[in-house]
């Protein structure tokens, strides 16, 4: 699947002459206090739109299972609309941010209580498995999703290769810690390295995958390039990027959110319509697939697992995830 | 017409300019994958803005001493419920589709949401008020009396808007700051005022000779 789209600045966003006029008068008539500071920095963002990043290396694909016809999230939505911290926290931060980080060299550092502990390198983990395109649902914890056609294959095809010892219980992921090429990483937003976890079972799932792709090319730094991993029952913050490293540990390992707000991200955060974030209702959700703004109006409702329910909800039998969240 | 008269003239339009850009980038698709969370969050920062534009002119003005900086509060203050009304028209029609059923849950569950609501409230009576026979009908000191909701209405929009925030709360804190200093101003002021006044009156009273 080659999908391509150019990164020139539509005339559109270049601000008209009118309002640099006007800003100027209303930054002369509101002059000083506080106030007009914030006015005028609200601006200046005004005049810098985001751009989108560069495109990566085209991947070649087989077509993989639990595919999905709904509507493709556009790749300029996917690429320019971002939760990822350690570049910004403004979604339309990341793009920018992340345009030089490196992803060669890159290593993947695999241990903890395996038989045979690893360092992976990237160009190693491309080639470990055929790649799969694999269409999924992303559901954000924010209350928005995206249909995203991903590339990577199961991440058990990964943890196979180490020989898991029969102490594991649970799997943790880190996220690179390098302040100087990610700059939220230099403010206490979150307790840096970003870490995330998942019950072995969990991390076994066909489901679960391995990414290093979208759209047929290699993942755009702003996605989590060069390696992540994606867990579509979940919601989004689950699915870790930019991994440095998977550790196979006994005791379930602290993740980040979880940590920064232990009474509104639990340790599952699957998916679950009747589990409302403290502050908004997880009931409905945001579809962003480019079909134009009044369209985007109607919000459609959030499904239990995030509609992967005959898939997962057997690792779940007997919890309760209200208590589980 | 006066230098207010003319200043207001070119000050309206530019108040118009962050609306006028939002209907610039919507018709031209460019308010980003999401754009009704793009307008809330505009909209709701303009709110913001102007309710601290606004209440900086009365520092600014006592501070300085331009007093004719007065004669463009109301124009401000009406700006900051403007925006303050578009907000809250995103909320009910673009995020909840007027589904009242669910709205009301959220006012009522939803602290955050509870509080921006309480804001928008309270500015409602001051723009009703905003008028020169309202301020006569009212009275002058009724009037002011009434307009000290603002300070409430701001610190309740900021609270909201802290409480919106996933994680990443600089802005409002940002903000509170601009807010904090513009209300301590207004305590330091009244406070200083009213020891001076003690002070008078302690003055007076031991001028007055005892028979």
């Amino acid at each position: 699947m080659l999908i391509k789209k150019t990164a020139d600045i539509p005339s559109s966003q270049i601000t008209p002459k009118r309002a640099y006029l006007s800003r100027r008068t209303f930054m002369a008539g509101a002059a000083a206090a506080g106030a007009s500071l914030l006015a005028g920095r609200r601006l200046l963002e005004m005049a810098s739109p985001a751009q989108v990043a560069h495109a990566g290396a085209k991947l070649s694909t087989v077509k993989g299972p639990f595919g999905t016809d709904e509507k493709l999230t556009p790749y300029k939505d996917v690429t320019t609309y971002n939760n990822f911290y350690e570049f910004s926290t403004d979604k339309d931060g990341p793009a920018q941010l992340a345009k030089d980080f490196r992803t060669r060299p890159w290593q993947v550092k695999v241990e903890g209580l395996v038989q045979k502990p690893r360092t992976f390198d990237i160009d190693d983990i491309l080639k470990l498995a055929p790649l799969e395109e694999r269409v999924y649902r992303h559901r954000c914890v924010e209350g928005w999703s995206m249909v995203i056609p991903w590339v990577g294959y199961p991440l058990s095809k990964l943890l196979k290769q180490v020989d898991l010892l029969g102490k594991a219980k649970y799997v943790e992921f880190t996220t690179i810690l390098d302040p100087k090429q990610m700059p939220g990483q230099r403010a206490r937003i979150l307790d840096w390295p970003y870490v995330e976890g998942l019950r072995l079972d969990e991390a076994m799932h066909p489901l679960a995958i391995l990414c290093v792709g979208l759209y047929g090319e290699a993942l755009p730094n702003q996605d989590g390039a060069p390696v992540r991993i994606v867990l579509p029952w979940k919601y989004g913050f689950k699915s870790a990027k930019s991994i440095v490293k998977i550790r196979l540990v006994e005791q379930q390992p602290i993740n980040t959110w979880n940590q920064a707000a232990p009474g509104e991200y639990g340790f599952y955060s699957n998916v679950n319509p009747d589990v409302d974030h403290p502050r908004w209702s997880q009931k409905t959700e945001r579809r962003i697939d480019g079909s134009g703004f009044f369209a985007s109006i109607k919000k459609i409702p959030t499904r239990p697992f995030n509609g992967y329910g005959d898939q997962v909800a057997l690792l779940y039998a007997g919890m309760d995830l209200r208590k589980y969240f | 017409m006066t230098h207010v008269g003319w200043l207001k003239l070119a000050i309206f339009p530019a108040c118009l300019v962050p609306l006028a850009r939002l209907f610039w980038k919507g018709a031209t698709a460019n308010l980003g994958a999401n754009p009704i969370e793009a307008i809330t969050h505009s909209t709701g920062d303009w709110t913001l803005i102007f309710l601290l534009v606004t209440l900086a002119i009365t520092p600014l003005r006592k501070l300085t001493g331009q007093l004719w900086l007065i004669g463009l509060r109301r124009m401000i203050g009406l700006f900051a419920f403007f925006y303050g009304c578009l907000h809250f028209l995103t909320f009910i029609w673009l995020d909840q589709g007027f589904d009242v059923h669910s709205m009301i849950k959220d006012v009522y569950k939803r602290p955050f949401i509870t509080l921006g609501f309480t804001a928008f409230v309270l500015l409602v009576p001051l723009a009703v008020t905003s008028t020169r026979k309202m301020i006569q009908r009212l009275g002058g000191r009724r009037w002011q009396w009434l307009h000290r909701l603002i300070y409430v209405s701001a610190t309740a929009a900021i609270v909201h808007f802290t409480w919106a925030m996933k994680k990443d709360i600089h802005r409002p804190i940002e903000y509170g700051i601009v807010l904090g200093v513009l209300l301590g101003y207004r305590l330091v002021v009244w406070a200083t005022s009213a020891v001076a006044a003690k002070q008078k009156r302690t003055a007076v009273t031991a001028g007055v000779p005892a028979d």
